[in-house]
């Protein structure tokens, strides 16, 4: 490549040999990160996200000791004080049986999230199980598997969801099952997407050549690759779960009286938004609508932060 | 491309078979006959009325009808109002929510469409900000507090639009937005990232270099590639919105489907929830098949991947 033009002259003393440092050649110069080290590294960047987080661990917090900080039993009545706006003694106003909304609001905090967090788990742990064999084997298994998630995809999802729950009877329990029987088609496509990826790349070749059975391989090499994509969608499965318990709640279908949900909450607080009792609608829709935007800006920070390609 | 349809199709059917299928096992399920509340003791009361529900057949004759009466869109009467039966309420019900799902998705698409594609020509820009920070809010806030919110400041505080029913198009507005919003954001979300690809592609730049004004480059060039991802999530979006629907028809006090639905839950009414699932599901699972279709007609690489492979 290096070409003489004899009309530049570069005098040789202008080129000094660097010296060779044989012994810090292949010294790694800068700390070792690991991909969760370094995905956690760029989530920290991310304030929106950052936020986000912040909020829903103060919210689960709340969730679980809000009821302490408060002198009110949620089901407590108190027709004295029916509908009150809120004050000093009832932080969040108090609805049309007297109950106090702040201590509601906590405990629809934790069926709320406890709903979400549920259909998340479960709908991870069918979906890596389903899509990581589907994908694994391939073939005819992968084809078969696949043309049962496609036709499982075209069903209408909430109208199986209701009519679930109308079979059912409406408690959290059938809310979550409902919800995890149509809820994890979804993981099963993104984990089965992921594992025909990886499963060719050479570090798999290379374990399989050293001798490792297929569970070390699907354990070791396959699941921890594949835990990006699947975190990201389970963070975005928790606000479209809490989404429809609230829907199934406006439907009459959530969870029953004297407890309530956010989503209840609100479908309770309809008949009287317009003579003004504005607290009633206002804290479940506020803490719904939060909590959503917190799992949604989290789920998109950790989409950049878990895409290795993303990686600075 | 033939072969492509008739696939398509053939899932068809069996997703509305299962559908239906399952609606039945699990309304048969329910312990009990739907009279039992009814307090007919007189046992030949309780008899003719199994008989004109054809409930005393045997289960497999049952499904046999029941598969028919799918077939020739005739789902029977409603057991709690005996004078009506399930055709009429459907064809009372339908329409309105027909209309209230497509005003909705063509606001949706078009909103969607016009936010992202420009978030994207003004990448990291004020507008860019601006319409992704409204597309997470979107996203954020479910369509039945957006209602409400509505309802109570639009309508009953500045007296702008009516607050409920459906009887003009300036009822239409309020219910629309409300559904529309999460859909548009989600479309806004999805053009603004296909058109930030698509853009720096490189028949982008031969286009640029060709000479052509901006807006025939993003209108002819761009956006039609720009726009695949959009109709993949069409179909199912299209469920969302028609099933979401419900929710916005009861707040508003719409008498669309959704009234009738949730009258027939509460009501414990199974014909009716059985006729309006199956109807409304077919026709769903009807629209994703269309979507589909579309779709094999939009991306040449299916057209081509049938060709070598199975034909």
């Amino acid at each position: 490549m290096v070409t003489k033009d004899p009309r530049v002259s570069i005098p040789d003393e202008w080129f000094r040999k660097k010296g060779e440092d044989h012994e810090r050649a292949e010294a790694v110069v800068r700390p070792s990160l690991s991909y969760w080290k370094d995905a956690w590294r760029r989530l920290r960047k991310n304030k929106l996200a950052m936020a986000g987080l912040v909020f829903l661990v103060i919210l689960t917090l709340l969730a679980i000791f809000g009821p302490v900080f408060s002198p009110y039993e949620v089901t407590a009545t108190d027709l004295r004080n029916q509908n009150m706006a809120p004050s000093a003694a009832h932080w969040f106003g108090t609805d049309e049986m007297g109950r106090d909304v702040f201590t509601r609001t906590w405990y629809g905090a934790r069926i709320s999230l406890f709903v979400g967090v549920m259909a998340a788990l479960i709908d991870f742990f069918i979906g890596i199980i389903y899509g990581g064999v589907s994908g694994y084997k391939g073939g005819r298994t992968d084809s078969i598997m696949m043309r049962i998630i496609e036709i499982l995809y075209g069903l209408p999802h909430l109208l199986v969801v209701i009519l679930l729950m109308v079979v059912m009877g409406p408690s959290l329990t059938t809310i979550i099952v409902a919800l995890t029987i149509t809820g994890w088609v979804g993981m099963a496509r993104i984990v089965r997407g992921q594992v025909l990826q990886i499963k060719n790349f050479e570090f798999v070749t290379a374990s399989k050549s050293f001798g490792a059975r297929t569970p070390r391989i699907i354990r070791k090499n396959l699941l921890p690759n594949t835990m990006g994509p699947i975190i990201v969608q389970m963070t975005l499965t928790v606000p479209s779960a809490i989404f429809a318990e609230a829907f199934l709640s406006f439907l009459g279908l959530g969870i029953q009286a004297p407890y309530a949900s956010w989503g209840v909450m609100a479908n309770d607080a309809l008949p009287v938004i317009l003579s003004g009792d504005w607290w009633r609608l206002f804290f479940p829709a506020f803490f719904i609508s939060i909590t959503m935007f917190a799992f949604n800006v989290l789920g998109d920070g950790m989409q950049d932060a878990l895409d290795p390609k993303l990686r600075g | 491309m033939p072969l492509y349809i008739l696939k398509r199709f053939i899932m068809m059917i069996v997703t509305v078979l299962i559908i239906a299928t399952l609606t039945f096992v699990l309304m048969r399920a329910i312990p009990g006959s739907p009279f039992d509340e009814e307090r007919t003791s007189n046992p030949t009361i309780q008899a003719n009325l199994e008989k004109f529900y054809k409930l005393d057949q045997p289960m497999p004759i049952q499904y046999l009808n029941y598969l028919k009466s799918i077939v020739t869109f005739d789902y029977g009467p409603s057991i709690k109002k005996p004078n009506e039966s399930v055709n009429t309420l459907l064809a009372r019900g339908f329409p309105i929510s027909f209309e209230l799902g497509m005003a909705t998705i063509i606001v949706a698409v078009i909103s969607g469409i016009i936010l992202g594609t420009f978030a994207a020509l003004r990448h990291n820009g004020i507008i860019d900000y601006g319409a992704m920070t409204f597309a997470v809010v979107g996203i954020s806030i479910p369509n039945f507090v957006l209602a409400t919110l509505l309802i109570q400041q639009v309508a009953v505080n500045w007296h702008l639009l009516p607050p409920a029913t459906w009887s003009s198009p300036k009822h239409m507005i309020l219910p629309v937005i409300a559904l529309a919003t999460g859909p548009t954001a989600i479309i806004a979300r999805l053009t603004r990232a296909s058109m930030l690809e698509v853009l720096t592609q490189d028949y982008i730049k031969m286009a640029r270099a060709k000479g052509l004004s901006p807006f025939r480059i993003v209108a002819r060039h761009a956006l039609r590639n720009a726009l695949m991802p959009v109709v993949t999530i069409m179909g199912t979006m299209l469920a969302g919105i028609l099933t979401g629907t419900f929710v916005i028809e009861k707040i508003f006090a719409i008498p669309g489907m959704g009234k009738y639905f949730v009258e027939s839950i509460n009501n414990r009414d199974y014909p009716v929830i059985m006729g309006s699932t199956v109807f409304y599901s077919a026709f769903l699972v009807f629209m994703l098949f269309l979507v589909d279709i579309v779709y094999g007609f939009l991306d040449p690489r299916i057209k081509l991947h049938k060709k070598e492979g199975e034909v």
